[in-house]
This record gives structure tokens, sequence and C-alpha cells, in this order.
């Protein structure tokens, strides 16, 4: 037996692997992609019923509700990020893949976005047709929430990384990620806000996308370095 | 110096170094917070717009830079503790998180008490500061969590400093939006930017307060990572020899 | 002729507690390591280690004369893992299930008919991971180490969960790699000798 003489297939094809079994194991339980999105038209609805049913009300709370709903949809579904690979073994064999891992972190985490991140943004019209939203709002609402939960689902890669396997991790994952998502729920809100108010939204759209960009550089390394503390 | 702080590295020396240094830092920081205690109550004039209420910066201002401090120590030292494996900065981290929330929190209720006659309100959701203190208090309630989730010391250690160093990315983030988010409803706000200079009979004062809190900070910490020494290497012989013989620091 | 893999002067702490220390190996081509000790004593731990899934408190693990660290991609392309959490996704089929290995490593796709038929697995190959009982699991994991192209077999407990026939096939396996010029470390509780080719480290 030689030394093998290239190391792994192509980086792309380890990459694609990875977020391809996501899905497909998504598409065999349904249930995990359905759920945070029911889980999200129901704490929406929460609001006009707490609130009340007028009409101006829930155009002015409309924006914050839907982000906020967002938000605690995306950390409900992050919880299970690693949770099954960490289970079943495929974790270390990740680990122990000679692909670089901050690319197989990235690949999870696309994956957890198309997964929940992407059908939320799709049905959100819905809620926010529910909450007297013009059209013009709504694709305002589209397009943060699009740059939204893509960063969610990376900034949450790390936290998600960070407590697998600790006991009581849903509950820690949200203590950790919330104030870090600060900045992503209140420039979405308030840039939708802004929208319903007829006011100028490029700068909120901008530091959405910039701030998605960053967090596609760098929250891999760093869900990658949490992933080995954590499987030690 | 690379020596020195190589050797400072060591637990032992840093323990008996400590012991020197701890008291040093504890009374420059006691004279300093006693002057400015008493130079702000009593020699400073009163503000010709607040009054006396003013004067609870003489808190605010020391505890609120105090919170920022901490949290980058914290970051720095886990940084240092992640890259070179040093456990003495990772021990720092450790120690430094309790106190910076303690000091968040105290710049969030002094705050909150100098709002009341300010706004006429206990909490002012318009005012930035207030509300990147509270997010800040946030993030320390978070790192506080995670190590106490984790039973194993050395990974405690290491899946902190990776929660402290995506904090730190986050939090000039964190500020920057809450300006921006305040900024578009025009808040009341404490400080003016631009308002009128501070006569020095109430800057003096102020000064030596943050120098006198930064001291007793740091004689704090300093204490704060003995104990925290001392427990992590409580297997070590040095340790064992400590306690045997009962000699005290030093 | 050169080493394959050694460590130095290995050691390791859970918690406060040393688990072992002054761990000193090698281990050539064709050499079986086994690794023995009652349960608690670090087998696994020290097998984890070896591969890079946890740190030692201090030494080095050296592959190609070189620290495994230093060339991390290297190393795990040379390396295939076998634990008692098989790795494989129980929704998916062993041959979707071997696909994402496929493309994760280098592999000898062209011998998954041999390799099923010799684990006596080709009935088995449409059922879902989580039909399959547990030696059944135990046997499946035991094709991505044969389709692996890698040098270095670490296994922990590999005759878990096994009848006799399987614990053969096992040990059959084991001397087929070593004659191919490959090497193993396995950490178990179970007696294994491999006709002289099989260094040892007993932890206790």
């Amino acid at each position: 037996m030689t030394e093998p003489d290239h190391i792994s297939p192509g980086l792309a094809r380890g990459f694609c692997a990875v977020i391809r079994r996501d899905i497909v194991l998504a598409w065999k339980r349904p249930g995990d992609v359905v759920n945070p999105l029911f889980f999200f038209a129901m704490v929406s609805s929460l609001f006009p019923l707490a609130i009340g049913p007028g009409a101006d009300e829930l155009a002015l709370t409309g924006p914050g509700v839907v982000w906020v709903a967002a938000l605690l949809a995306a950390l409900l579904s992050l919880n299970s990020l690693f949770l099954s690979d960490f289970e079943d073994g495929s974790l270390d064999q990740l680990l122990l893949s000679p692909q670089p891992l901050p690319l197989l972190a990235l690949g999870k985490a696309l994956a957890h976005w198309l997964i929940s991140g992407l059908p939320l943004v799709v049905v959100s019209p819905l809620v926010a047709i529910s909450f007297q939203m013009p059209a013009q709002t709504i694709n305002v609402m589209l397009i943060t929430l699009t740059f939204g939960t893509l960063s969610l689902s990376l900034l949450g890669s790390i936290g998600a990384a960070l407590t697998v396997g600790l006991h009581r991790g849903a509950a820690l994952l949200s203590l950790l990620i919330l104030p870090l998502a600060m900045p992503i729920l209140i420039f979405g809100a308030r840039t939708v806000a802004l929208a319903a108010a007829d006011d100028a939204v490029s700068a909120g759209i901008y530091f959405l996308a910039a701030y998605c960009m960053l967090a596609l550089t760098f929250a891999p390394f760093a869900t990658a370095a949490a992933l080995r503390i954590s499987n030690e | 110096m690379w020596k020195f702080i190589h050797k400072l590295a060591s637990p032992p020396h840093f323990y008996r170094f400590s012991a020197k240094i701890i008291p040093w830092f504890a009374g420059v920081g006691s004279i300093l917070v006693i002057y400015g205690t008493y130079a702000g109550l009593f020699l400073a004039p009163s503000d010709y717009q607040q009054g006396d209420a003013f004067r609870i910066i003489y808190v605010h201002v020391p505890a609120a830079y105090l919170s920022m401090m901490a949290y980058s120590i914290m970051a720095v030292s886990a940084a240092i503790g992640l890259i070179w494996r040093i456990k003495l900065s990772h021990a720092v981290a450790a120690a430094a998180a309790p106190l910076g929330a303690w000091f968040t929190f105290l710049a969030l209720v002094t705050g909150s008490v100098w709002g009341k006659p300010m706004w006429g309100t206990w909490w002012e959701w318009g005012d930035p500061r207030l509300t990147s203190e509270l997010l800040m208090l946030f993030l320390y309630i978070g790192y506080m969590a995670l190590r106490a989730a984790i039973d194993d010391t050395v990974k405690a250690d290491k899946a902190s400093a990776v929660l402290a160093l995506v904090g730190a990315v986050n939090v000039p983030i964190i500020h920057f939006s809450v300006e921006w988010w305040s900024s578009l409803h025009q808040g009341p706000t404490i400080i003016r930017e631009g308002g009128p200079a501070m006569p020095v009979e109430m800057l003096y004062p102020l000064l030596a307060m943050i120098l006198g809190f930064t001291f007793i900070f740091g004689a704090l910490l300093l204490g704060r990572v003995r104990t925290e020494v001392l427990f992590r290497e409580r297997r070590a012989r040095w340790v064992r020899e400590l306690v045997l013989t009962g000699a005290g620091p030093g | 002729m050169t080493e394959l893999l050694s460590g130095n002067d290995l050691c390791l702490f859970r918690g406060d507690r040393c688990l072992f220390k002054s761990i000193n190996f090698a281990l050539n081509p064709g050499e079986l390591l086994l690794i023995e000790g009652p349960n608690g004593s670090g087998k696994t731990s020290l097998l984890r280690g070896i591969a890079g899934l946890l740190d030692f408190e201090h030494g080095d693990i050296m592959w190609n004369e070189q620290r495994s660290s230093f060339n991390q991609q290297g190393f795990r392309g040379d390396v295939v893992w076998l634990s008692h959490k098989i790795g494989f996704k129980a929704d998916l089929n062993l041959v979707e299930n071997l696909r994402l290995e496929a493309s994760l490593r280098e592999t000898y796709e062209d011998r998954l008919p041999a390799v099923l038929q010799r684990l006596d697995l080709l009935a088995l190959t449409e059922l879902p991971v989580r039909a399959l009982s547990a030696g059944q699991q135990r046997r499946i994991a035991l094709a991505r180490m044969l389709l692996a192209k890698a040098r270095i077999w670490m296994m922990d407990e590999p005759f878990t969960n096994l009848d006799k026939a399987g614990q053969a096939l096992v040990a059959d396996l084991l001397a087929e790699h070593l004659d191919h010029g490959g090497a193993c470390i396995v950490a178990s509780h179970q007696p294994l000798d491999i006709d002289g080719r099989t260094r040892r480290i007993s932890l206790s």
C-alpha cells in the first residue's frame, strides 16, 4: 500500500455533499422544516391577539413582530444543527475528514439557511399581509429577511457548535446568540419600519448586507474552532 | 521584558508577585476614590441645568468605562489563552467576567437613577448608552452561562474564549447599531455632544474617580485571579506546600 | 525503516485527573498497536488524542516524520476512524451514507461491490440504517474502513455487539489490512493478537 497521492476529493465536492446530505435528511423528516414555520406563524399571530386588532396598531408593530418571530424561529431550529451529528458520530467523521473544517461548517450553516431560513422568507409575506403591510414594504422586508436569516444561520452556527453536547443546550444557545443578534434585529426591523413610513431604506439594507458578508467570512472559522472544542 | 512576562505567566510566580502589588493597587485606588468622592460631592459646583443630580456621574462614568474595559481584558486574555495556550490568561478571563458584569450592572443602575430626575422615568429606551450597557450585560450573562454549563475547566476555558472573541467583534457593531437606532427618533440624551465644557472643579474629581475605580478594579481582578489560580492548581505541589506550611503569600 | 506513526511522551488530563502520562509508541506499516486497559483507564481518550480529536496536555504525534498537527489534512486523509458511534445517518441507507464518505475523502469506489459482498451486506444496502440491528450497524461501519484510501485504521472497541462470526471477520480484515502494508490502532479490552505483528500499550 502506498501513500495516497492526493489528499482528498475536491473542496467543492465535500462542501456540496454536506449541504446535499442535510437537505436530503430534512426532506425525509419534513417536520423539522415545517415546525419552525408554524412556530413563526403562531408567534406572529400572538401579537394581534395580545395587542388588539386595530389596523393602525398592527401596521406600527408589524415589522418588529415579523422580525422577532423570525429570530425566535431561527433559534428554535438552530439547536439541532449539530446535535444529530454529535449523537451518531458523524461529527467525529467530519472532524477527521481531510476537508478543511471551516468549509464544512459553512456548508452546514448554508444548509441550515436553505432548510429553515429560506422557507421562512418565503412564507413571511403571508404574515406581513395579515399585518396590513403594503406591497412596497413587503419587498423591503423580503430583502432584509434574506440577509438577516442568512446572518442568523451563520452566527447561530457558532452558538450551536459551542453548546452541542451540553445539557439544556437550547436555553443556553438563546442566551449566547440573542445579544449577538441584536444588530440584525435592530437594522432588520427598523429598516422595514422606515419603509412603512416611506423613508430611505438603503442604509439599513447596506448594513445588513455588510453584516452578512462579515458573518460569511468569519463565522465558519469560529464554528470550526467551537466544534473541535465541544467534541473533545 | 519578555522574560519577565514569561515568568509571570507561571502560576506560583504570579501568585507571589500579585500578593505584592494588590495592596498598592488597593491603596492608591482608595485614596483616589476618597478624594474623588469628597471633591465630587463638596468641591464641585452644581450643574446649572441638572443641579446636584449630575453628581452621580462620579460613579456612573467610571462604572460604564470599566464595563468596557473588563470586556476588553476578557477578550484579549481569552485570545492569548487560545493562541499561546497560557493557562493563566484563561484564569484572568474567567475572573474578569463577573467583575465586568457587576460594573455593567452598576452603570445601568446609576444611569437609571440619574434618568429619574432628568427624564422623569427610570428607564428610557431612547438613550443609546443605557441600551448599549444593557446589551453588554446580556453578553456577560451569556459568557458566564456558557462557562457554568461546562464542567471541564479546560474545555470551558476554550469554549468561552471563542465566545468572548466573537462577542468582541460584535461589541462595536452592537454599539453602532444602537446609536443608529436611537438616532431615528431623537430620544433625550444626558451627555450632549459638543455641549458646554466641564469646569475643572467638576472634571478633576471625575478623573480621580475613573483612575481610582480602575486601580480598585485591578486589585479586585488580581485577587479573583489568585483564587482562580489556587483552585485550578489545587493538585499542584506548590499549592500543597503553601497550604501545609501555612505560609502567607510571599 | 521509517515509522509511519509515533507518539512521544503523551500525557492527558481529564478535569484535574491524570489519565496517563509518559506514553510512547511507534508504529510501522504492517503493525497493529493494541491499547489495553480496564474501563475508564483512558483507552478511548488516548485513541481520540492520537487521531487529533482532543489535545494532549503535552507530547507529540509524529506522522511521516513530521508532527501530525503540521499537516493535518494529509494526516486525516491517511486515517480512518471507527467507534461505537458509527457516524452514519440513521435516516439514510448504506449507499447514501457511503456516497457522502466518498465526497469527503479518497475512496476506492470501484471496490464497493466486492466490499459489500465480503461484509455480507448486499441485502442491507436499501434499508435505512435505523432499521438495522446493532451488530449489522457495526458491520456496515466496516465498509467505511475498507473503502477508504487510508493506511491507518483507528478502531475503538471494534468487537462490541458482534457475534463470533463477526469478530472473526474483523480479525481477518485487520490481518489483511496489515498484509497490504496498512497499520491499525485498536483500543479494546478484549485480547487480540495478530501473529507477532502486535505492539501493546497497557493503561491502568
